[in-house]
């Protein structure tokens, strides 16, 4: 029983690092329409530039985190303007799809010539983070309570944003309708170079939060993550933030209880087949909406 | 002088021409109608000027500035709204939210208040149903919506483009009446519709499309009579 709620509760902690990746991914496809594929690797770029303001210029872990975020946010809205935006009336929609992937091998490529194939060790992000909280005879590290927390705070934040605020407005009504948007008076190139920002920022702080958790950071650190998140994405109903929320954290559950009881090597099948069998059942996913029209 | 001067617009999808080179003008405080068949180019006419569609040639002026390059988010601003075709409501927002998108260029949140009232005014219907989310509404009440959120950005001239498709024959009068009232509270109307009989009836002076071109033009009065547009487009 013990073992079982420490799995659940390492598991409910993968699933929040994935959650918080899946919303990223999630919030893009909702309305820039393209499933931006190099999104992992911003991950791992955030956590390169934590890591590098934290131990090669030994400041603060606050500014390492901080500098983090901001840099996901400014490479995510670069990467909108110069891969993406040009091609947003190209005719086939597989133009972008190919052009994420190929920035997802460059971010790769330039990590690996800048900080070199070996992966980096690090436990310093989050100083109190392999401190053991401990209630009888159940225990749990401080990282895993810290990435629960650290979820449900962005997704309460986000939720606010998107429903309380203008441009948050601006941005349900870009993923509902780009042209009525900008009847309105939406600029929809200013919405979706938001959504970048935005979706990017929780990469960054994805990336801390993973390289906290699972301390090594190689170029290819992100690319996993990346393809679970997408996969949660899919999972919960890809345009859909609820449902990014729930498909991260049931897969981090999924991943772990299957590490745990079944097979540390089957784990990944275990997720992805579950992805399947879903997919197989409700072909929009958990929270996925079936688009009604009405005439 | 013209509120809206559209001089020699053409229109290319592709290599096939749309618009041939069409030239009109609305004047303030008219009602104008744009008739003719399916595939005219009424609509594409509509989203040429308000810039949901590139122009391949020509000139939009707008109260005598030149907007034949501005994106289609900031001609709002200059005071144009326009109701799309099939209504393009945001269908997983509410009514309420909404309308205040329609109002999303302005700031004074008394003033948007107030043409929110306004706009209850005119669809006492949107008020009840406010807090309902924008699909689940009919298609006459969607139409309502659409004619709502864009009085909400308090417009001079209002672009309508078949606000009768697909509507019972009550909810078709209960818009042309709003259409009539919203035109006598001093909003220029610029009108497309299928519906030829009911658009002359309100409608000032008419144009006339016909595969991209202007090919007839008069008051409404007028097109009214004509044989040619009786049988053509009025069924008789």
């Amino acid at each position: 029983m013990i073992s079982f709620l420490t799995s659940l509760i390492n598991g409910l902690s993968l699933g929040s690092i994935y959650a918080i990746i899946a919303i990223g991914y999630t919030m893009v496809y909702g309305i820039a329409k393209m499933l931006n594929f190099a999104h992992g690797d911003v991950i791992m770029v955030g956590a390169y530039v934590a890591f590098s303001v934290i131990t090669t210029l030994t400041l603060p872990t606050g500014v390492g985190i901080l500098a983090s975020i901001v840099g996901c946010m400014l490479l995510g809205m670069t990467i909108e303007k110069v891969a993406y935006k040009p091609l947003r009336h190209a005719t086939s929609s597989l133009a972008v799809l190919i052009t994420a992937i190929g920035v997802s091998y460059f971010l790769q490529n330039m990590a690996l010539l800048i900080f070199g194939s070996n992966p980096k060790m690090f436990t310093s992000i989050v100083p109190f983070a392999w401190q053991r909280i401990q209630i009888g005879d159940f225990m749990i590290q401080t990282i895993s309570v810290i990435c629960i927390i650290v979820s449900i705070v962005l997704v309460a934040l986000l939720q606010t944003f998107i429903n309380k605020t203008r441009p948050g407005q601006a941005m349900l009504a870009c993923a509902q309708d780009r042209g009525a948007a900008s009847l309105m008076g939406i600029s929809v190139d200013k919405t979706i170079s938001l959504t970048f920002a935005i979706g990017s920022a929780m990469a960054g702080i994805a990336g801390v939060l993973l390289c906290s958790a699972y301390p090594t950071l190689s170029p290819y650190t992100g690319s996993m993550p990346g393809i679970k998140a997408f996969v949660a994405a899919v999972f919960g109903g890809i345009g859909s933030i609820p449902g990014a929320m729930i498909g991260g954290l049931l897969l981090g559950i999924i991943e772990i209880l299957g590490k745990t009881y079944i097979s540390s090597q089957l784990s990944d099948a275990i997720v992805f087949s579950v992805l399947i069998i879903v997919l197989l059942v409700k072909p929009t996913g958990l929270m996925g909406k079936v688009i009604q029209e009405k005439v | 002088m013209s509120m809206l001067k559209v001089t020699d617009l053409s229109v290319k999808y592709g290599v096939i021409p749309a618009l041939r080179g069409i030239s009109f003008e609305v004047n303030q405080g008219e009602v104008i109608a744009l008739i003719g068949a399916n595939g005219a180019g009424k609509t594409t006419t509509l989203h040429t000027i308000t810039g949901l569609v590139e122009k391949a040639g020509g000139k939009v002026e707008f109260e005598g500035k030149d907007i034949t390059k501005m994106p289609a988010h900031k001609i709002v601003e200059m005071g144009m709204a326009h109701v799309p075709e099939g209504r393009r409501v945001f269908p997983e927002m509410t009514v309420y939210q909404n309308l205040m998108l329609g109002a999303y260029t302005r700031k004074d949140a008394a003033e948007k208040q107030k043409s929110l009232q306004e706009v209850y005014g005119h669809f006492p219907r949107l008020k009840e149903r406010a807090k309902q989310t924008a699909g689940t509404l009919s298609g006459g009440e969607q139409q309502m919506l659409a004619m709502g959120r864009a009085l909400m950005s308090r417009p001079r001239i209002i672009l309508m483009d078949e606000p009768s498709m697909g509507l019972s024959p009550i909810f078709v009068s209960e818009i042309f009446n709003i259409i009539e009232e919203v035109s006598k509270e001093g909003t220029t109307v610029l009108l497309v519709e299928q519906n030829a009989k009911k658009a002359l009836s309100i409608a000032d002076r008419a144009y006339v499309l016909e595969t991209g071109r202007i090919s007839l033009e008069g008051p409404a009065k007028d097109l009214l009579q004509n044989d040619e547009i009786r049988k053509a487009y009025l069924g008789e």
